[in-house]
């Protein structure tokens, strides 16, 4: 090893450790999460992929049939808020977090005085982040195809933002299980929940064309609301009351989903 | 909190911690003092990693106080954080990061100022011998570098207190040395307290001022290298036979000068003032009792021969002690 003078090389002052604060401890892991982004190209593919995929499937095969039993009914801008949700649902880093803590790096970061607090809302905000710059190409697609936001740019926006904040609500469950189990395949087993949120509700019909049991169902599906929320700004424009259910929707879930997680943090760095 | 005395750097009084009912560290008292390179020398599974988790605030002890840098661990734990810097048994890295992010990421957090991280970061890679490679992601470095850049990563913020576990465990001969060489300069040049956790003998011989000897979770001896090894005598006859060990003991034993006869297996370590004197001695006694002798060495103690005369076993041995995994 090279004999180098790390006593002081730029003052013993400027090396004093302090606490750096909790917006500057987020801002930090945010960073290091989006930097990982580009070298986990892989887990951002996939969702995409689906995404584009199922909105030109379900639009190609379902139209023509879904427009003739519901005249006036645009399936196409229908459509775009269930392709926004199959893209930013389940895009989280728990994943992420879960090697970190199998790898040790997860108690480094505790070694230091960063807010406990910030290890997981960084991830979060990176995973935000993903999530709305997720929807930009499937809006993208809509646009191609012919969708026109009635809510016009603003309406954009606030669609976008709700997508976002959604994802941040989902993932907190995949949060809750790693912290929990520090195991990789229980937080793949989080993905289960996926389904029943977002096909026991109105994805690809009207609730008006649902049986009888699924549109009980989908009347306790939070995400129904969302989806109507969503495509208020689509196909109606500033529908001031779809949109706080769908906020609303969102914030219940969230509420579940961050108790979870936070009290498993807590159990984690108790637990040592 | 407990009352430290002003040059402690680290306290701990009545130190427990259980998991599920099986204690891992039983009633651990330490006073280390500022500067002091503090060997904690256990076989697997003795307590020592548990203890520096209780130190380093990862994990809430179960009765007893600690305290680092003048801080209780249980009630002040970001404080000691501020005044500690870690190295973990197992490199704690984020393999995807490059060595610069990793350390720069580690500086953000205890809040140095962005102007002088830059500098620091390449000091520190170039004081760990590590600049070629600081921009590469830390998945391509060998086993030694990921340990220099732990080590590294630990010294950013150039902290009082350095806890080291089991630095040099895996690493190649040159390797090692350079990490104890590095631990030896920390010391001298920064002044910094190491409190360094090893099963290796020769390890804390090397590097630590004072070693505490922990087994089963209790400390079971502690003071100089030269002390603990001058507590069972001057010099070691080893002798390894060709049978049963325990049979010969008595015959030693009536050898004059000889202090203190252990046998394990068909390994007799004996103690005496004068080994030079007594080996004669020793080899007629062994003779005479028709046991085969393989080898018959005359050495100074060393450290085993300490934990032996103490425990009763060498410390090298596979440990069935409680320990966190497996109490989880």
């Amino acid at each position: 090893m090279t004999t180098v003078d790390v006593v002081a090389p730029v003052g013993a002052d400027a090396l004093r450790p302090r606490s750096a604060g909790l917006l500057h401890d987020l801002a930090s892991i945010a960073g290091r999460a989006l930097r990982a982004v580009p070298r986990d190209i892989e887990s951002v593919i996939p969702p995409i992929f689906i995404a584009l995929f199922f909105f030109l499937v379900n639009v190609a095969t379902m139209q023509t049939a879904i427009e003739a039993q519901a005249p006036g009914l645009d399936y196409k801008a229908f459509q775009m808020a269930t392709a926004i949700l199959l893209g930013v649902t389940g895009v989280s880093r728990a994943y992420a977090l879960v090697l970190d803590i199998q790898n040790g790096y997860f108690d480094r970061l505790l070694l230091t005085p960063v807010r406990r607090l910030a290890i997981l809302l960084g991830h979060m905000a990176a995973d935000v982040t993903v999530a709305c710059a997720l929807t930009v190409p499937i809006l993208v697609l809509g646009f191609i195809m012919g969708v026109r936001f009635e809510s016009g740019v603003l309406g954009v926006l606030v669609f976008i933002m709700i997508a976002g904040l959604w994802s941040l609500a989902f993932a907190g469950f995949g949060y809750a299980i790693a912290l929990k189990t520090g195991n990789p395949a229980a937080v793949q087993s989080s993905f289960l929940l996926f389904f029943p949120f977002l096909f026991l509700t109105t994805s690809y019909v009207p609730r008006s064309q649902l049986s009888d049991w699924l549109d009980t169902v989908a009347g306790f599906n939070p995400v129904t609301y969302l989806l109507g929320g969503l495509r208020s700004l689509v196909m109606e424009g500033w529908e001031w009351d779809e949109l706080a259910k769908a906020l609303l929707a969102v914030a219940l879930v969230g509420a579940v989903s961050m108790s979870l997680c936070f009290a498993a943090l807590r159990g984690r760095i108790r637990r040592g | 909190m407990c009352t430290t005395t002003a040059s402690a750097a680290i306290r701990t009084e009545g130190l427990v911690r259980q998991f599920n009912g099986l204690t891992a560290v039983d009633k651990v008292d330490l006073e280390i003092e500022k500067g002091e390179i503090y060997g904690f020398l256990g076989p697997n599974g003795a307590g020592k990693t548990t203890t520096v988790r209780m130190l380093c605030t990862l994990l809430a002890p179960t009765e007893g106080v600690a305290t680092v840098a003048g801080f209780d661990v249980a009630s002040q734990p970001g404080e000691v954080r501020l005044h500690i810097g870690v190295a973990l048994q197992e490199a704690a890295l984020d393999p995807k990061q490059t060595g610069t992010e990793l350390l720069r990421l580690q500086g953000l957090l205890y809040g140095l100022p962005k102007s002088v991280l830059r500098k620091r970061v390449a000091d520190l890679g170039e004081l760990m011998d590590l600049t070629d490679a600081m921009e590469r992601p830390i998945e391509t470095y060998s086993g030694g570098m990921k340990r220099r850049l732990d080590l590294a990563a630990a010294l950013v913020h150039n902290p009082d207190v350095l806890f080291l576990d089991e630095p040099t465990t895996g690493l190649d001969p040159v390797s090692r040395a350079r990490v104890w060489e590095e631990v030896r300069r920390l010391n001298r040049d920064l002044g910094m307290t190491i409190f360094l956790t090893t099963q290796y003998l020769e390890e804390a011989d090397e590097l630590a001022n004072r070693v505490g000897i922990i087994d089963q979770g209790r400390i079971v001896a502690e003071g100089t290298p030269t002390d603990l090894k001058r507590s069972i005598g001057s010099d070691v006859i080893f002798v390894r036979l060709d049978g049963d060990a325990a049979s010969v003991c008595p015959v030693i034993e009536t050898v004059p000068g000889v202090q203190s006869v252990e046998a394990r297996g068909n390994e007799i370590v004996i103690t005496t003032e004068n080994g030079a004197a007594a080996i004669s001695p020793v080899a007629v006694a062994l003779a005479s009792c028709e046991v085969p002798v393989r080898d018959l060495t005359l050495r100074t103690p060393t450290l085993d021969d300490v934990f032996l005369e103490l425990t009763g076993t060498h410390i090298e041995r596979e440990d069935t002690a409680p320990t966190e995994e497996a109490a989880k």
